[in-house]
């Protein structure tokens, strides 16, 4: 491996967008819960959904701003580090990102401050309005933005000028491209599945602590309903996305399943060790006949190996191949988790269930994992293209130095550890001391400037 | 009827950043600010005033530099590379203050400290950032077959080290006039203060910088008056209504605080901002990327203009208007209450 600026800037961005991810994946799931929550609360004035809500607001708004400030970066980025890319993909994508900002960045980031300060200033159904935008604003941004990836995944609806420049000629083509639709389900989904399991871990957590504490009973209920509905789907729409790789992206799909020779009954590998300069695997385990049958449908279908295209083309193997394993096998154990949780709230000692509330929590971060295999699966898995087939990833970057990219990918090294270990431990802090310390009303006169149920202040203390 | 795309594209992002300028710009004052505040419960009621608008306010640089993405991809892809170094300085620091918003209100007694400072040093790097791409763009940027083909560190030099130090004064302007506006009592009191010191500031600097933008720069000085062969003052009455707004903004910025008045010298700063921001538009007015691609060269193909200005038509007053109602439930004098909820 080389490190020049192009390799230092592959690095950078696959960080930094790495990072990011992590932060919509949670509030676009949290956002809507928040949204059901408060609209629950509003219909039948339980009072548990209000203390819920209040409790996850405070989750979500640190969450949300670490979300915020880390794609502003991607948006600066794309020009600082891949501005060939940039001029040549504008004409057919800059619309569709200008629409993320028009139609969502706004949206969410102004209603976001009603929805977080708000509460007394404006009426209940006001700031129910409030929350529910922040949370179809999130929506709509993963359209435009996933809307703008499938087609660098696939391109459709334009032409290549005389002058190498590309032109949008089908505008619907363009924003609704034939990847589109699958993927977007499937980031989704994504995003509820990872929410779910947060939720259900902070909830499960507290009631190991104390299994009476009926909120967090309430909050596992809701959190078991929706990774148990969403994780089977969540499979279908995997399998959807991988019938649409076979077709338009035969290579990635021959890189996922570690498939080298062209053949008909192709065999699932369930481990191996891909080597590119040998062109074969080493310590396989397979299933024969099972890797034709889950990509093409058909055990005796024939499917395309890596061998069948040229050196240059092919993506990278190993960790296609490995990061594919990692989601689905997570999904997999998100389907049992789904349900065992289902099982023991049909027989209704939920809160005793001490076996399932530990799987609860230990599978709590994996929606996270998840969601950057995928994306290392779906990014990776097209190389060596940036938009598939039209540029490649060599000829789209900056004319910038190494040691610039060097300089910029430290500092937010640095700066990202700094902020993630600092989130986490707030996020995590707040969620060990549940939804009732959190939103019980102060007691004495509360410090300027603190939100309700901070943490204990040290008057003394200078900041 | 045809639409000047272009041009109205062009204007539309001129409003962008301007707005961006005006609306982040006091918030990021309220950091520079930070470390002058009499008590760790006055810096809570300082960010205060801002928390519930600062992440729409920021929207505006997400639109400023995606607007220039998708209308004037040529430009974007010019200037991204040649201003490398100051706009990751920009983002990092945005990154630090962005989060110390949560952060702080989290945190116990040490983090609470760290968070604070980080909030005032992301402050003042994100503005010192914005100046050198600012003097950096104004400096001009060499291309070749329309890249970048300058050297790493051409955006510094003293001009745009000067145009750094009066953004920050300007910033710290228009940071202590919301201050003025929105708080009262002994905060009221001490931004007072520091917006006398400020003012004097921030338009000294500001006239530096336009004396020196004219010295430096030949093109500009032209469209002022000042051509290679001698003085045109007909040039010169046309571009003055630009600095008499300023020197008006000077002035009613300098009576409210004298009368000490609530609204009015937040009004008079913003004035003094318009004035610079078109003062030195007047000089690369029509460039994008100075002083070789001007806005027609650099837009981006027609139909996806035409495509985005029908989004922008029905959006942007939509935007516009729900940010005004958010301005509008936060408004009064922010008290020791606030905060959630
Ligand atoms: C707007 C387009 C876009 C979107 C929505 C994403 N990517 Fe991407 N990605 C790119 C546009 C791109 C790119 C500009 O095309 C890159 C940069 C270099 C490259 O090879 O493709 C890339 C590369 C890239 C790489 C490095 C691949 C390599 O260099 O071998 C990774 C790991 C990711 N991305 C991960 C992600 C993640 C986790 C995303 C989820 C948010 C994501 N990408 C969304
Ligand atoms: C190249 C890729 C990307 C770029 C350039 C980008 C850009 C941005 C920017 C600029 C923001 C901040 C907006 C604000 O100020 O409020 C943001 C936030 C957000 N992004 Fe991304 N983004 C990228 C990838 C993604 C992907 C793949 C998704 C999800 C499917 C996504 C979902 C979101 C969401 C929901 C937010 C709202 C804030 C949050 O929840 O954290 N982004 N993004
Ligand atoms: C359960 C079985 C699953 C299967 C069969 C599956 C299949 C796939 C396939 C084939 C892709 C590549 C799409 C492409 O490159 O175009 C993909 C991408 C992705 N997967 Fe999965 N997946 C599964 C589970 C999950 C789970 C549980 C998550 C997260 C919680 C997840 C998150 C993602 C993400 C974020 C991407 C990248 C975005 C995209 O291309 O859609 N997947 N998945």
């Amino acid at each position: 491996m080389h490190l020049d600026a192009l390799m230092l800037s592959r690095l950078q961005f696959a960080f930094t967008i790495a990072f990011h991810i992590i932060f919509p994946s949670f509030t676009i799931g949290l956002a809507s819960f928040l949204a059901v929550l408060e609209g629950l609360w509003l219909a039948t004035r339980n009072e548990a959904f209000k203390v819920l809500y209040l409790f996850w607001v405070k989750i979500f708004a640190i969450s949300f701003g670490m979300g915020v400030v880390t794609g502003v970066v991607m948006s600066y980025e794309i020009g600082t580090n891949w501005s060939v890319f940039s001029a040549a993909a504008a004409p057919v994508i800059g619309p569709l990102l200008a629409f993320e900002v028009l139609t969502a960045f706004f949206m969410e980031a102004s209603f976001l401050g009603v929805m977080l300060f708000g509460w007394k200033k404006v009426g209940p159904r006001l700031h129910f309005t409030a929350t529910a935008l922040v949370a179809i604003g999130t929506l709509v941004s993963a359209f435009w933005i996933i809307s703008a990836n499938s087609w660098m995944q696939h391109p459709t609806g334009y032409v290549r000028l005389a002058s190498g420049a590309l032109r949008a000629t089908d505008w619907l083509a363009v924003i609704v491209s034939p990847t589109f639709p699958v993927r977007l389900v499937h980031m989704v989904l994504a995003a509820y599945l990872t929410t779910s399991l947060v939720v259900g871990a902070a909830s499960a957590w507290r009631l190991l602590k104390d299994p009476e504490e009926e909120e967090s009973c309430l909050a596992l209920k809701l959190a078991i309903g929706m990774f148990a509905i969403v994780a089977p789907l969540q499979l279908l729409a995997g399998d959807m996305s991988g019938k649409d790789v076979l077709r338009f992206q035969p290579a990635k799909l021959a890189a996922i399943e570690a498939f080298w020779t062209t053949k008909s009954a192709q065999a699932f590998h369930v481990v191996a060790w891909p080597d590119r300069a040998a062109e074969a695997n080493r310590w396989e385990v397979s299933i024969p006949g099972l890797g034709s049958l889950i990509t093409a449908g058909d055990a005796a279908a024939e499917v395309k190996g890596l061998k069948a295209f040229p050196a240059a083309d092919r993506p990278p193997v190993l960790p296609v191949f490995w990061a594919f394993r990692v989601m689905v096998g997570l999904g997999l154990a998100m389907i049992g988790l789904g349900l065992w949780g289902g099982f023991n709230v049909w027989r209704g000692r939920l809160a005793h269930a001490k076996g399932f509330l530990r799987a609860a929590v230990a599978m709590g971060p994996s929606g996270f994992v998840a969601v950057v295999a995928g994306w290392v699966v779906a990014e990776v898995g097209r190389q060596p293209w940036v938009i598939y087939g039209v540029l490649r990833t060599g000829e789209a970057v900056s004319p910038v130095t190494g040691g610039e990219v060097s300089a910029s990918l430290l500092a937010f090294m640095a700066i990202y550890a700094l902020i993630f270990s600092a989130g986490a431990l707030y996020i995590l802090r707040l969620m060990g001391e549940g939804p009732l310390v959190s939103s019980a009303a102060p007691a004495g006169p509360r410090p300027p400037g603190y939100a309700l149920g901070a943490a204990p202040h040290d008057p003394g203390a200078r900041s | 009827m045809s639409l000047d795309l272009p041009l109205i594209w062009a204007a539309i992002i001129a409003i962008a950043v301007l707005l961006y300028v005006m609306l982040d710009g006091f918030d990021l004052g309220i950091g520079i600010l930070f470390p002058f505040a009499g008590s760790p419960a006055e810096r809570d009621v300082m960010m205060s005033t801002v928390a519930p608008v600062w992440d729409g306010n920021e929207t505006w640089l997400v639109l400023g530099g995606g607007g220039l993405f998708a209308a004037f991809p040529f430009a974007y892809a010019a200037l991204m590379p040649a201003l490398y170094i100051p706009i990751l300085m920009m983002l990092l620091a945005l990154i630090l203050r962005g989060v110390a918003f949560e952060f702080r209100l989290r945190a116990r007694a040490r983090g609470k400290r760290l968070w604070t400072i980080a909030f005032a040093a992301g402050s003042i790097v994100a503005t010192l950032a914005q100046g050198l791409v600012l003097g950096g763009f104004i400096q001009g940027v060499t291309l070749k077959d329309g890249r970048f083909a300058g050297d790493v560190l051409d955006w510094l030099s003293p001009y745009s080290l000067l145009v750094a130090a009066g953004l920050v004064a300007g910033y710290a302007l228009i940071g202590a006039c919301w201050l003025i506006w929105r708080t009262e009592d002994e905060l009221q009191g001490r931004a007072r203060i520091w917006a006398w010191i400020a003012l004097p500031a921030a338009a000294m600097l500001l006239a530096a910088v336009s004396f020196a933008t004219l010295l430096y720069h030949p093109e500009v000085a032209a469209r002022w008056g000042w051509t290679g062969d001698g003085f045109d003052p007909v040039r010169l009455a046309r571009l003055s209504p630009i600095s008499l707004l300023g020197v008006a903004g000077l002035a009613i910025a300098a009576w409210g605080l004298t009368r000490r008045a609530q609204g009015w010298p937040f009004a008079g700063a913003i004035l003094m901002f318009l004035s610079g921001y078109l003062g030195l538009a007047a000089g690369f007015v029509p460039y994008v990327v100075p002083y070789s691609v001007d806005f027609r060269h650099a837009a981006n193909a027609d139909n996806a203009l035409g495509l985005m200005l029908v989004g922008v038509a029905i959006l942007l007053p939509a935007i516009i208007g729900y940010s005004i109602w958010v301005y509008w439930i936060f408004r009064g004098k922010v008290g020791v209450d606030a905060g959630y909820h």
